[in-house]
């Protein structure tokens, strides 16, 4: 029956984080806009926004490649897989085994490359640009991803999200200073991906200072209708992760039958919630900053994190 | 099965030799490098059945004055006959399908004989042998990095490849000699009854070290790599690059796991995850601010490198610690990773070498836009690009995923201060696997992406036949090895088990695993997913969304129009290698490679463009190109006195150093 239920709970998620990934960037903008004192667009616009683009036939450049067209369908793919990983109100889906927090990073990094070649494609300044300042980011922040992950697999002994979920559940961690550095290192990694404030302004068309923008300049109609969908995705998929590896309250537990679902549902939703609210009051709090010093950002995120795990090599004396 | 191989290459030897006589015409170069290419195919072949049967040896009816040469088949050198056999068969095809007109014999001479020389290290089972063999594959490679000795800059990329192979088996030399102590026989079997202790085992490790990390192209030996590959003919580059540097690594691996015992302190492992570490985040960073193709795949070799050689010294720290799974597992990610960079690197210079030889460059300045004028080309780069930026599911993600999970679980020795860097090393080398993303994203998207910079880029041409099949061969290759890592680390299992004591941890055929119980990766399932991932999009998109594109004109940023004479627009307003590379020069480049950036503004008024230079040094060829000539000067003008002494003077200096030597030998004799 356990399996039953692992698919059922696989099939439920994964329509859950499709359909919130929309609704989610709303929450956030409109939570930002009522924060600056504006009326702001109905949470569903983004949804809108996505179906309208779709029904629009898009214009490629006329030395576009197959790159253009192609690239759109694998970052959406790569983010939807990645997505239907992480855990949000069970434990022990049917992909549990495969939910692996190194594989989460290299399909991000997929989907990433995925635009920075898109980026690059029609040969424009700006995409490039664009390409070269986003894997640069990257550069810096898969470091401080793998040194919490360290911390992490150390506590779980496993790299695996559910086992993760599930050692901080219920391994009776407490509150650890490690767990917190790592849950510090992985915020500032999680707002550099998701190219939100201060690491990049995903409300900005100004040129100086995009980055994410940048490379779906020239994508427009469905194309850019996917490209935002999966910025959508990636967005949820990081506060699923926070929320699944720091808040692991509620969780239902592996083959449990779906009455356990409700309150897993609801503390999914609840946590969502809570995370967008931070979220928004983080970026309204703060300014972003200059594009040379964002290495500084992720290198203390590092430094947190490698901080993070030689606490625990001090403290537990690991031997 | 190895008289066979010992055969094989005995006749490429020989073949080398007839490449006077091939020379001469077409036909003859064609038939030669056909002839490398079955041989690549039997070195393959010899090395899965070598994996598969047991370990034989033989004892050849020559060798030096003190007893036969010695040749072996076990587990390890079979693993390592594999990246071996791919990348010269590969690169034996492309060289085959790029013949036009007549090769120079100093072309094709050496090859074979490189071939044999690699196959030969690989093969030996004495010292005298692996010797033999280093130096044939040094000398041979040396003579096709030479070979179009006409330009300064490639006759200074010999000298200094020379001279770095030199040291390389000068240090091998005494390295052998240390370990066979005073015994004097320096067969392998010989060597592993008495397994060095001490400082005589940290001696030779440091020795082997300096011998094979000068030709894998370990920091701070890694100099020569950037230089001598763009100096090599395309498919010399793929194999020195692909295959030579493994036999380096091979070599590396007997030493500290085999001959040198399993009973070796854990902390031997360090000064490998530490020279491993410095030399991915160096060379990976490097690849990110050179702007010639094959320089920065050079300088993607030492990033690889460096992560090989960090799991080969983790799995010697968790042997040292008795923890011998887990040195299965971090040998495990070596020699899968050993087999993955080979397969993708050769892929990877040969089609910079037909990018070479459709668009006339190796410069991405000079390049742009070649995915419409060579698909073939383009797409199969673009396979070992992802690879080679360790894209799930491809090959290079597999065995990134195996290292990490092998550095990941480094805190299980005991010790803190080795908790500590390997917590370092950890970092460094996912610092180091992104900044290889970005340096592929780089080269492929520069090169084949964007608009023609050049006429000769907007004119290129495919060469089709042999060089494509050279093409597709490792871009399948890279696939398939990328979908069944569980696959190749069973058939590596009796290669691990001689290495680690243990086998790998078993996650079953289709999955590798970190341990019994832990994180699991499924390349098949991965793949599946992302496949329905993919399709359930273009599914749901078709349906809602019009059919079709339309085409108009690329938003320019503003630039205004391109003038008649550039039809493909200005290649000025494409972001060009320099500018690709400005974020990372400027972030980490300043530090680690003493990046520099100045700007020429000329005053108002003045219609001269602006220019920006940018420049960066290696500072290991800074400091050897510096010191190291005068002290050689410094030694000359010392040495040159001697031609002024007298007769006397001169036979007393002989007979001085035959009085040394003997009373040397009566104190070692004494002993």
């Amino acid at each position: 029956m356990a399996v039953v239920w692992g698919i059922l709970a696989q099939i439920l998620h994964l329509a859950l984080i499709l359909a919130a990934a929309p609704a989610l960037t709303g929450v956030v903008r409109w939570l930002k806009a009522r924060m600056m004192g504006r009326q702001g667009p109905h949470p569903l616009q983004p949804l809108r926004d996505l179906v309208k683009l779709l029904r629009k036939r898009p214009v490629l450049a006329e030395n576009a490649s197959a790159v253009s067209r192609a690239a759109p369908y694998v970052a959406v793919g790569a983010a939807v897989a990645a997505a239907a990983l992480v855990p949000s109100f069970a434990r022990g889906m049917a992909f549990a085994p495969l939910a692996d927090l190194i594989l989460v990073a290299g399909l991000l990094a997929l989907g990433r490359v995925a635009m920075a070649l898109a980026g690059m494609d029609v040969g424009t300044p700006f995409g490039g640009l664009g390409a070269a300042r986003e894997m640069s980011f990257a550069a810096l922040a898969e470091p401080a991803l793998v040194v919490a992950a360290l911390t992490l697999a150390i506590l779980a002994a496993s790299t695996n999200l559910d086992a993760i979920a599930g050692a901080v559940r219920d391994g009776g961690l407490g509150l650890r200073v490690s767990l917190g550095l790592a849950l510090v290192a992985l915020l500032a990694v999680a707002v550099a991906e998701n190219a939100r404030i201060p690491v990049d302004n995903p409300a900005t068309h100004l040129e100086l200072t995009m980055v994410h923008e940048a490379m779906i300049l020239e994508a427009s109609g469905r194309h850019l209708a996917l490209w935002d969908y999966a910025a959508m995705l990636r967005l949820t998929l990081w506060l699923a992760l926070l929320a699944a590896v720091f808040l692991p309250l509620g969780l239902a537990p592996p083959g449990a039958a779906p009455h356990h679902w409700i309150l897993g549902l609801l503390a999914w939703g609840v946590k969502m919630a809570g995370l967008a609210l931070a979220l928004a009051a983080f970026e309204s709090a703060i300014a972003k900053m200059r594009v040379f010093r964002v290495p500084e950002f992720l290198g203390a995120a590092l430094l947190l994190g490698l901080l993070g795990a030689i606490f625990l090599f001090v403290s537990t004396g690991l031997t | 099965m190895l008289t066979a191989l010992a055969l094989l290459v005995a006749t490429l030897a020989a073949l080398g030799f007839a490449g006077l006589a091939l020379a001469r015409r077409p036909a003859g170069a064609r038939l030669l490098h056909g002839a490398c290419a079955v041989a690549g195919f039997a070195l393959v072949a010899g090395g899965v059945a070598g994996l598969l049967g047991g370990p034989q040896t033989i004892d050849l009816p020559f060798g030096p004055p003190w007893g036969p040469a010695r040749l072996a088949l076990d587990p390890l050198s079979s693993w390592f006959l594999l990246p071996l056999g791919i990348a010269v068969a590969c690169a034996s095809l492309f060289a085959l399908g790029g013949i036009h007109g007549t090769v120079p014999a100093r072309e094709l001479v050496p090859w074979p004989l490189f071939i044999a020389g690699m196959a030969l290290t690989v093969l030996s089972a004495d010292g005298f042998t692996l010797l033999l063999g280093f130096e044939a594959m040094s000398l041979a490679s040396w003579a096709l990095v030479a070979h179009d000795h006409a330009q300064a800059e490639n006759r200074r990329a010999a000298r200094i490849y020379l001279g770095f192979a030199g040291f390389g088996g000068l240090t091998l030399i005494l390295a052998i000699g240390l370990l066979a102590g005073g015994a004097g026989d320096v067969a392998f079997a010989v060597l592993r009854e008495a397994p060095p202790e001490g400082l005589r085992a940290i001696g030779v490790l440091l020795l082997v070290l300096a011998g094979t990390g000068s030709k894998a192209g370990l920091a701070p030996l890694h100099v020569w790599l950037p230089l001598a590959h763009p100096a090599a003919p395309s498919h010399v580059s793929a194999v020195m690059s692909g295959a030579m540097t493994k036999v380096a690594l091979y070599i590396l691996a007997r030493f500290a796991f085999d001959l040198m015992g399993p009973a070796q302190p854990f902390w031997m492992g360090a000064p490998l995850i530490a020279l491993g570490a410095a030399s991915a985040v160096i060379g990976a960073l490097r690849a990110n601010l050179e702007d010639d193709t094959k320089t920065l795949l050079a300088c993607s070799t030492i990033e690889n490198v460096g992560l090989i050689a960090m799991g080969l010294g983790l799995a010697l720290a968790f042997r040292g610690s008795d923890l011998t799974a887990m040195a299965a597992l971090a040998a495990g990610a070596a020699l899968l990773h050993a087999l993955n960079h080979a397969v993708f690197k050769t892929l990877l210079f040969l089609a910079a070498g037909e990018v070479l030889h459709g668009a006339l460059s190796r410069r991405l300045d000079r390049l742009g836009g070649l995915i419409h004028r060579m698909p073939w080309t383009a797409w199969a780069a673009l396979v070992g690009t992802a690879a080679a930026a360790s894209l799930p599911p491809l090959s290079g993600f597999a065995s990134e995923w195996l290292l990490l999970q092998a550095l990941l679980a480094g805190w299980r020795v005991g010790d803190l201060a080795f908790q500590m860097g390997v917590a370092a090393a950890t970092a460094l080398a996912a610092l180091a696997a992104a900044l290889a993303a970005s340096a592929m994203v780089r080269f492929w998207g520069l090169a084949f992406l964007g608009r023609p910079r050049t006429p000769r880029a907007a004119g290129a041409e495919e060469t089709g036949g042999a060089a494509r099949i050279a093409l597709l061969l490792p871009a399948g290759l890279t696939v398939l090895l990328g979908l069944a890592p569980g696959l190749m680390l069973d058939l590596a299992e009796p290669a691990l088990r001689l290495m680690a004591g243990a086998a790998a941890p078993r996650a079953g055929s289709l999955a590798i695993g970190a341990a019994e119980g832990g994180a699991r990766y499924w390349p098949l399932f991965v793949a599946a997913l992302l496949a329905g991932a993919i399709g359930l999009a273009v599914w749901l998109v078709r349906r809602r969304a019009p059919a079709g594109v339309a085409r108009g004109p690329a938003w320019d940023c503003g630039f205004i129009a391109a003038p008649p004479h550039l039809p493909f627009g200005d290649p000025a307003t494409q972001p060009s290698a320099a500018g690709f590379g400005q974020p990372l020069r400027r972030m980490l480049g300043e530090s680690l490679l003493a990046a520099r950036e100045s700007v020429t503004m000329p005053p108002p008024g003045d219609t001269r463009p602006a220019l920006l230079r940018a420049s960066h040094h290696d500072p290991v060829l800074a400091a050897l190109e510096g010191p190291l000539p005068r002290w050689r000067e410094a030694i000359a003008t010392q040495a040159e006195k001697l031609r002024d002494l007298s007769i006397r003077q001169c036979l007393g200096l002989t007979f001085g150093a035959v009085v040394l030597m003997l009373a040397l030998l009566a104190w070692l004799e004494a002993r």
